[in-house]
């Protein structure tokens, strides 16, 4: 049942990864990789209901800030290119 | 898992955050995209956090799943809005099926 569980938020990331990599214009890359960390947070869930044990709850509240961090470091950049036009 | 509702929640979870990419692949425009995987895979995770709650209980475990899921409910939407506005500034054109584009015009009538 976990192992089901895992390989559909696998999936789900290797979706991600895809327009990551494809994604014809940076905010759609942005955007992946957003998702992307919210994503892993809920597999750092899942892995903590797994093994029992609930320090796996402190790599997903890290993970989450990280991510929030990130990406409005990336959307201070898309706005600073407007500025030079 | 032991408890029925905490596998029902954690379900639901992992079946949104899958359609949530799948319209991350699947939509033809930035901001279509960012609609359809921003609010399906934020409700999709706090599903997950819920069902690890109900898993848990009021443990160590359970106040912090609460607490990532507050943290998630009040961080992403913001993200998700400043990625909007910060493409929309920086140049990045609507697909042409779109038909309304509200920013564009409260922009120019000042």
């Amino acid at each position: 049942m976990f192992t089901f569980f895992f390989v559909c938020l696998i999936i789900a990331s290797f979706m991600c990864l895809y327009r990551v990599m494809v994604g014809p214009t940076p905010p759609d890359r942005m955007v992946a990789i957003d998702i992307l960390g919210i994503i892993v947070v809920g597999m750092c869930a899942l892995f903590a209901a797994y093994k029992g044990r609930d320090f796996y709850l402190y790599i997903a509240i890290s993970w989450a800030i990280l991510s929030f961090v990130g990406t409005l470091a990336l959307v201070k950049f898309l706005e600073g290119r407007g500025f030079d036009e | 898992m032991s408890n029925n509702f905490a596998l029902g929640f954690v379900i639901v979870g992992v079946a949104f955050d899958l359609l949530g990419c799948l319209g991350l692949i699947r939509l033809p425009d930035i901001y279509n995209r960012l609609q359809a995987a921003t609010k399906s895979v934020t409700l999709g995770t706090c599903a997950i956090l819920f069902g690890i709650f109900l898993e848990f209980g009021f443990s160590s475990g359970g106040i912090k799943a609460l607490i990532c899921i507050i943290f998630i409910m009040l961080t992403s939407p913001t993200a998700a809005h400043a990625l909007a506005r910060g493409s929309h500034i920086g140049g990045f054109k609507l697909w042409e099926g779109s038909k309304v584009d509200k920013l564009k015009e409260d922009r120019e009538s000042k």
